[in-house]
């Protein structure tokens, strides 16, 4: 059933011939100076030219990707005129964002005993959350603990990570996943009821635990079956994304201002805390790469928060995961879980040879991938002029038995088999693509910030991965810092002093852009990318 | 692109031409819509795409998911980006993992009728009578596991002569499963009692006190566990 043009299969040919030999063979992993020579040469996050120093806030002067500067330095929706005498709705917790960091947090918060609003720019579980496939990191087994996990995150951030971050998202990961199994969720497990874990990229224990393919997808409909079955406590408001945090005379966060997606109305949620869960930034386009994102990944958070005055930290480092869909075109940029490579294929170029260590940290094999490709001339180019190499599938099954592939990657092998490819049978191609935003706002390990009431959890966060992500780390955060977010805002909520709504900071934020010459012609957050056609 | 490699294709009944290697998301965005309903992930995951199509001439209902399915010339397109199903509210604490569970929590169960209008229409590809079929017969495990892949879509509900909101339904079979059912893991508890007792914080404590040089001798010293 081979969906790949014939040149393509000719180069297929070659992989098969290697197979057998290479299934024998493992590529030496790098060292450390050779880790930092090939990012130097060959990650994005060494491109100077694509990087802007932004020129307002606290944090002017960080570099970031230049598009995301564009919208940090961007003006707000409304002005600070706009009216907050009449609340459209009022709650102790506002949660902004859906997605499995925003589900925790409200789960927490009503537990934790306040009321809860939660608003979302797309539908409740339209997230990054429900497209992560490969796992959740957890040191749960005997061999395996937390400060043994410390190390593979630290090392793998290339020990830039806050460490009091770190702690709380190695000493909560078994939490988690107890939280996670007695809300229903479905591990994969062996018959004896021990958790089915593998290596990720950078672990030096197997401690990935998943559910198939649909890890992501696993843990978000079952947080978000969770949150509809509390309604009294809980009020889910779909396709209304926060333009603008408020603030009050007191220097603490308010509410924001909502817009209904669909009327273009803006509406003021008063609330005593806000958790801003908004995840990141793939539908950007750093550098015109592709993204494995979900349609509302627009960074809108590190602009919100940074507006109220919350320091950014990490934003020079974007993950770019090695493994994107490069064929077909439909799919491009598309994720192919790092847990193909978990179960043992391995990427090897045109001649079918190996040329990396198939889990080194992503953004050394991402850039190797590229070097491959760019350098040695050793890819190959898709009909539509997409360079990639092949992760070679079929061998999952030579490693750990037949059937493997459709009982572990269900997911994936339904993605290729739409346009004829069967990855039981053949490789994929694949290339980097723009997969996670490794920095953010600033936060504690309680998730509280710079400004009292603001809580942060999740993507748009930074700091507890320092420049670089480890596989399985994200689900894990998401889980490890909502649920924080929620506990740390409840508390909160029963101890401030409310005061008098306002949006100087609107006018303040203004006036520096003006006196600092700043004008970048875009209104921010930008909600949606745009992908209509341009003529 | 030139014109003549363009393909004609129609958007709630109205006609656009499109390139023919588009998806649906991608010839509707090129047709100039800005989505803001009947998108979501854009990769396969989430089921906000839910499309409904007929091709001109042919009588046939087709289903597919708009960020996953290639256009072809004359397809007529709806899509479903929300269905009003029922849905029920339960404490999962509460429940036991029964049939009894299944049946008070959603009694249409029993009204299934075996038809598979819900497997046709699944974008992927699920056999969602089956699974209904072990619901009515109280079969937990067997319902969670064939509903597994379930991106809770819709498609199934909105075609289902018995009204059924079969999705729902397979989500309660899946937690209790995950809560009650699956077998428990030993392991996984034993780490709880030993963070509990602190038995790890003295570990971290010196971790996070440690400088560059001793943690990348520490990082590069470590032992990998064999694949």
């Amino acid at each position: 059933m081979s969906g790949y043009p014939r040149e393509m299969q000719e180069s297929i040919r070659k992989v098969e011939a290697t197979r057998a030999r290479r299934i024998q063979e493992t590529f030496p992993a790098m060292s450390m100076a050779e880790r930092d020579a090939i990012l130097e040469g060959f990650h994005p996050d060494y491109k100077d030219e694509t990087f802007h120093a932004i020129r307002a806030g606290v944090s002017k002067g960080q570099r970031m990707p230049i598009e995301l500067a564009k919208i940090v330095e961007g003006r707000p929706h409304i002005g600070p005129d706009f009216d907050l005498s009449d609340p459209f709705g009022e709650t102790d917790v506002l949660v902004i964002g859906g997605g499995g960091a925003g589900a925790a947090a409200a789960l927490l918060a009503q537990e934790n005993g306040a009321r809860v609003t939660v608003v979302t720019k797309l539908r409740f579980g339209d997230a990054n959350t429900m497209m992560a496939q490969g796992g959740i990191q957890a040191a749960d087994r005997p061999e395996d603990s937390p400060a043994i996990h410390y190390l593979d995150v630290i090392g793998g951030g290339h020990f830039t990570n806050v460490p009091e971050l770190v702690e709380a998202l190695v000493m909560d990961a078994p939490f988690v996943i107890e939280w996670l199994e007695n809300l229903g969720m479905m591990f994969d497990k062996n018959p004896d009821g021990t958790m089915f874990e593998q290596h990720g990229g950078g672990t030096s224990r197997k401690r990935m635990h998943s559910a198939r393919d649909y890890s992501g997808a696993e843990i978000m409909r079952t947080l978000r079956d969770e949150v509809r079955n509390r309604e009294e406590g809980i009020t889910v408001t779909e396709f209304a994304p926060a333009v603008e945090l408020v603030m009050d005379d007191r220097g603490q966060v308010s509410g924001a201002v909502v817009m209904n997606l669909e009327t273009g109305v803006h509406h003021f949620i008063k609330a005593k805390a806000v958790v801003l869960a908004t995840g990141g930034g793939g539908r950007l386009h750093y550098q015109g790469f592709p993204t494995t994102n979900h349609y509302g990944a627009t960074a809108d958070g590190v602009v919100l928060a940074y507006r109220v005055g919350t320091p950014l930290g990490y934003l020079e480092s974007m993950q770019y995961h090695p493994t994107g869909a490069a064929f077909p075109e439909q799919i491009v940029g598309l994720l192919v879980t790092e847990k193909v490579r978990g179960l043992g294929a391995q990427p090897v170029n045109k001649d079918g040879e190996q040329f990396v260590y198939p889990l080194e940290p992503r953004d050394v094999e991402a850039a190797s991938f590229i070097r491959e490709c760019k350098a040695r001339g050793n890819g190959l180019v898709s009909p539509t002029g997409q360079p990639g190499v092949w992760l070679d599938s079929p061998m999952i099954e030579m490693i750990q038995g037949p059937g493997t592939i459709k009982k572990a990657l269900p997911a994936m092998v339904r993605q290729f088999g739409r346009f004829d490819i069967d990855i039981t049978q053949e490789p994929m191609l694949v290339y980097p693509t723009l997969h996670y935003q490794n920095g953010g706002v600033r936060l504690r390990a309680d998730t509280s910030t710079e400004v009292p009431g603001l809580f942060i959890a999740g993507e748009v966060s930074g700091g507890v991965h320092g420049h670089n992500r480890l596989m399985g780390n994200s689900l894990l955060e998401i889980t490890v810092f909502g649920r924080r977010a929620g506990r740390s805002a409840a508390a909160y909520v029963q101890q401030v002093k409310p005061g008098t709504p306002t949006l100087a900071h609107v006018e303040a934020w203004n006036r520096e852009l003006d006196e600092a010459g700043v004008d970048t012609g875009v209104v921010s957050p930008i909600l949606l990318p745009d992908y209509t056609r341009k003529e | 692109m030139s014109e003549a490699d363009l393909i004609p294709v129609y958007i709630m009944g109205k006609r656009y031409m499109v390139p023919p290697t588009l998806t649906i998301m991608k010839a509707m965005e090129w047709a100039g819509y800005t989505l803001i309903r009947g998108v979501g992930c854009r990769g396969g995951f989430c089921g906000a795409c839910a499309t409904t199509y007929r091709v001109l001439g042919d009588p046939k209902l087709y289903f597919g998911l708009a960020c996953q399915t290639v256009v072809q010339p004359n397809m007529y397109l709806a899509q479903i980006p929300f269905f009003p199903a029922q849905r029920s509210t339960y404490d999962i604490r509460e429940l036991e993992p029964t049939a009894t569970t299944l049946f008070s929590t959603y009694p249409e169960v029993l009204r299934c009728l075996g038809c598979g209008a819900c497997t046709k229409a699944c974008p992927q590809d699920i056999d969602v009578r089956a699974y209904m079929a072990a619901g009515m017969k109280g079969d937990i495990a067997k319902m969670a596991d064939l509903s597994f892949d379930c991106i809770m879509c819709g498609l199934c509900a909105a075609r289902c002569p018995a009204e059924e909101a079969q999705y729902n339904i397979a989500i309660l079979a899946r937690r209790l499963y995950g809560r009650y059912l699956a077998p428990r893991s030993e392991h996984l508890c034993e780490r709880l009692g030993e963070l509990k007792a602190g038995a790890f914080d003295a570990a971290l404590e010196e971790l996070k006190g440690l400088d560059e040089d001793e943690l990348m001798r520490r990082y590069k010293a470590r032992d990998i566990e064999p694949k």
